[in-house]
């Protein structure tokens, strides 16, 4: 059923990385509920432009949910109350009229703020770029029923490989880890036969990576897991640990 | 400008080994002398870099998102096609290449669409190795599902996140070349314009999204793997940043531009629901090898769905094509959505979509094993819409999808400015007048992990080229022309926005202009007013536009305005081209051109070429040239699938 809502909207707005930030306060009204949370936004950027403000900047771009560009910390929960939701796919039907929105930006040390809800999440390509692959050049590969797989196997690894890279497990866990995108990336490699030439070296070289460019460590917390838009699990960081301690000893 | 296609002699099986041989070569020792620069970092854009990075070269690549793994392949949900024949289902080379070229309504060149046929299946096997996790059956061998346009089962897939997975493949086999320091990767900078020195491509001029700085690159070749121009409509299924301000630019510069009038409206599409909207969602066709596509048989019936007993319902494609049913090709598919909402039997609030059903394959399967084929796809429709389609039919409508038009390009995919090569959907070459489902992904994987090696060492080992550095004239004057043309779009901020208009605003007018006369359906009285409307919106655009802020900082308003700049000018070839060609094919339907049947006409003896647009300076009406298209190794047929 559509309906229209009004809402409060106090966002985070801060000219650039140097510039000290402040909450600014907005009020929307007639809001229809079967328009996406990122739309509700544009309404506000055209309605600020035609006012002579300054529109929010927010980063976003497949809007569906799958190229992990857009997010934004939503009444204190990252992507949005609704679970394995991306800020694009959330709705504003979760939203009742009177309702005072808090939107802040992924916050963490590794992810400095650019401008308005925009941060810099560059840490995590480097992170891949430490070792998430499997090192082959193009051609010369092998049949791919060569390679047989169990189903299961491949599903599992599957679970893993869904992450979108979009932060938000960084920016609700307390100590700002990226575990959860490291764990789910030598997850996928190393449950595959395609993965294991490199096992160690891959683990060693992705957490080292983590560490160096300022991620916290994993003190149980599960807050990663529970914003997860795409529901990986923290079995993954299990498995990242085992990989390590597995990589560091034998 | 001269259109020479490049075409190896020989028969169609042999050319492109042939091909191989006879291309120039740079030696290893060699290929680091060379740069190369790559715009775009989707299928296309990341296999390249990868690729030509292995092989020795300098890349610099460039995206305008904050990170190489965001760019809009990503979105591809069905899967990828590959005549790989495991299903022992009759599939071959010849059978992929047969089933692309007749759904593409015979308005490709054969060669490029025998090369895609028989490099599909080194992709697998390339992408497996790379370790994406393809669905597999219980033995450990890889599964394959149905799609459109095909009688066999040749698509290989990874749930319905099909691009996700390749182009993390891409995206990783590209982060371990950055590693290397083989690509430097440049993230947050959009290209502005292409530099030419001595009639070649030399170079590119950039913005620094954050900063708005402009800077200089140079290179011995480019290439663009720019994706689409389906967002000069506004609402399409592509992403938010899809542009043509690449290939507008090359074609500015020299570059032909084809059959830009080539765009495919996909059928299963999320509808329309508020003016407030700023997308369209694809839902996969791969829904249509279980759901079934229906509408009530009378008018004006506003039942709920499941009180319409089959009797009262029609379910169109069945009845109407028995052979392929629910998996007709896209623009069939569409087409008679179109139809039947035109004949006033369209479902939902705004009568603009049609039902697809699961119902019966849910009784037949069971809901788990539904769920395990589209659950996310399931999940994905619930949260737009909040209907289940557990429970309740979907509802969908035809959306811009996917843009088979693009910069003209040789057997070499390189387009008629030296240097300048076009991969992935950015050029023309191998869908023709319409794409089969799984085979974007494909063609893109196709371009960049084994095409365009080839042809970057066949032009630099054949081609002398000077010494070139990014502060020549060619370069300074470039990022001038650039500067001269930001201030002109901000121009008209001066003042405040009083009686002024949004970009978003202009936009929304422009694709309103195209869906309504250069969509789904085309006519000549459309088109031409089409034509005479476009000035009054691009007047609008350049003297009465509002953009907050300045050029120097991030600015994404500024970002967009640029963007629909260039569509705006864009829009008037599209038209142009549609224009033309007064036949319908494929994704083009020209209503004077119809069957008795109400199908589309296609007429070999008039159109059977490609437009090719030639720039003729500001103002000045486009030049049509054609490449003529031939036959040799298939006969083109009227398309049937009844």
């Amino acid at each position: 059923m559509t309906n229209s809502i009004d809402i409060n909207l106090e966002i985070w707005r801060q000219k650039d990385s140097r510039a000290a930030g402040e909450f600014e306060v907005y009020t929307l009204q007639d809001i229809s509920t079967d328009m996406s949370f990122l739309e509700m936004l544009d309404v506000l950027n055209e309605k600020l432009t035609r006012e002579g403000k300054e529109p929010v900047a927010f980063d976003h771009d497949c809007r569906e949910g799958i190229c992990g560009m857009c997010g934004a910390v939503v009444n204190g929960i990252a992507h949005g109350p609704e679970p394995e939701t991306t800020l694009c796919q959330l709705h504003m039907r979760h939203f009742k009229s009177g309702d005072t929105i808090v939107i802040e930006p992924f916050r963490s040390r590794a992810f400095p703020i650019v401008k308005d809800l925009i941060t810099d999440r560059s840490a995590l390509d480097r992170i891949i770029q430490a070792g998430g692959f499997v090192s082959i050049n193009t051609g010369g590969t092998p049949d791919a029923n060569a390679i047989p797989i169990p189903s299961a196997t491949a599903e599992l690894s599957m679970d893993a490989a869904a992450c979108i890279g979009c932060g938000a497990c960084v920016a609700s866990c307390p100590n700002g880890a990226a575990m959860l995108f490291t764990g789910a990336k030598i997850s996928q490699l190393c449950l595959l036969p395609q993965g294991q030439k490199e096992r160690k070296e891959r683990a060693l070289s992705m957490i080292s990576t983590m560490d160096s460019e300022g991620f916290g460590n994993c003190t149980n917390e599960r807050e990663c897991e529970a914003v997860c838009p795409k529901g990986i699990s923290i079995s993954n960081i299990a498995r990242m640990n085992r990989e390590f301690v597995k990589a560091s000893l034998f | 400008m001269e259109l020479n296609s490049h075409v190896p002699e020989g028969p169609l099986a042999e050319k492109w080994d042939k091909h191989r041989f006879s291309a120039k070569l740079v030696n290893p020792a060699n290929r680091r002398k060379h740069k190369v620069i790559v715009v775009g970092t989707g299928l296309a854009g990341a296999s390249a870099s990868a690729t030509l990075a292995e092989q020795g070269y300098e890349v610099s690549t460039f995206c305008i998102q904050d990170s190489p793994r965001r760019a809009h392949s990503i979105a591809a949900q069905g899967g990828i096609n590959a005549a790989k024949n495991y299903q022992n289902d009759g599939d071959s080379i010849w059978r992929l290449f047969y089933d692309t070229i007749k759904g593409g309504d015979f308005r490709s060149r054969e060669a490029n669409v025998y090369r895609l046929a028989q490099v599909s299946n080194n992709i697998i096997d390339q992408c497996v190795a790379q370790g994406v996790p393809f669905a597999r059956e219980y033995g450990g061998t890889l599964a394959n599902r149905s799609f459109g346009g095909a009688q066999v089962s040749r698509t290989f897939y990874a749930r319905g996140q099909t691009g996700q997975q390749l182009l993390l493949g891409a995206y990783s086999a590209l982060s371990r070349q950055i590693k290397a320091k083989k690509v430097t990767m440049h993230t947050r900078q959009e290209m502005m314009e292409l530099v030419l020195v001595d009639g070649k491509a030399r170079g590119i001029i950039t913005r620094d999204i954050i900063s708005g700085k402009l800077e200089s690159h140079s290179a011995d070749a480019v290439i663009l793997a720019t994706g689409g121009y389906g967002n000069a409509y506004f609402l399409s299924t592509n992403a938010m940043a899809s542009n043509v301000t690449a290939a507008w630019r090359a074609h500015k510069m020299g570059a032909g531009f084809a059959n830009p009038c080539f765009v495919q409206i996909h059928p299963t599409c999320i509808p329309v629901h508020g003016d407030y909207q700023s997308k369209l969602t694809l839902m996969s066709e791969s829904l249509r090898n279980d759901g079934r596509v229906w509408v009530p048989k009378k008018p004006g019936d506003t039942r709920n769905p499941a009180s319409i007993p089959e009797e009262d319902r029609d379910y169109y494609l069945e009845n109407k094509y028995p052979s392929f049913g629910n998996l007709v090709p896209r623009d069939v598919a569409s087409r008679n959505a179109k139809e039947q909402c035109d004949a006033g039997k369209g479902v939902g609030s705004t009568h603009l979509a049609v039902y697809l059903d699961f119902a019966e394959a849910i009784r037949r399967d069971g809901e788990a094993t539904i769920l395990k084929k589209y659950g996310n796809l399931f999940q994905m429709y619930e949260k737009i819409t909040d209907s289940n389609p557990l429970h309740e039919p979907m509802m969908i409508y035809p959306a811009v999808h996917y843009t088979m038009g693009g910069l003209w390009v040789d057997y070499n995919l390189m387009t008629t400015i030296p240097g300048l090569f076009s991969i992935g959907e950015c050029n023309f070459s191998d869908h023709g007048a319409n794409r089969l489902g799984a085979s974007a992904l494909m063609q893109g994987l196709a371009d960049g992990y084994f095409i365009v090696g080839t042809s970057i060492a066949n032009y630099l080992g054949s081609t002398a080229l000077e010494t070139v550095n990014n502060n020549q004239a060619e370069f300074s004057q470039s990022e001038h022309n650039v500067q001269e043309r930001l201030q002109k779009l901000l121009r008209s901020s001066e003042g405040g926005p009083e009686g002024k208009f949004t970009v978003d605003e202009i936009h929304k007018e422009l694709g309103l202009l195209l869906w309504d006369h250069c969509g789904m359906a085309r006519n000549k009285e459309g088109l031409e007013k089409a034509l005479l409307e476009l000035p009054a919106i691009q007047d609008k655009f350049w003297n009465h536009l509002y953009i907050p802020g300045t050029g120097e900082e991030l600015n994404q308003s500024l970002e967009r305005a640029g963007r629909l700049a260039d569509f705006l000018e864009f829009a008037e070839i599209m038209i142009h081209d549609a224009l033309d060609r007064e036949e319908s094919c494929g994704c083009h339907l020209r209503e004077e051109s119809q069957t008795e049947e109400n199908e589309a006409k296609r007429n070999d003896a008039q159109y059977s070429y490609v437009s090719v647009w030639e720039h003729q300076g500001e103002g000045e009406q486009p030049k049509l040239h054609k490449e003529m298209l031939t036959f040799a190794d298939v006969t083109p047929s009227q398309r049937s699938y009844k």
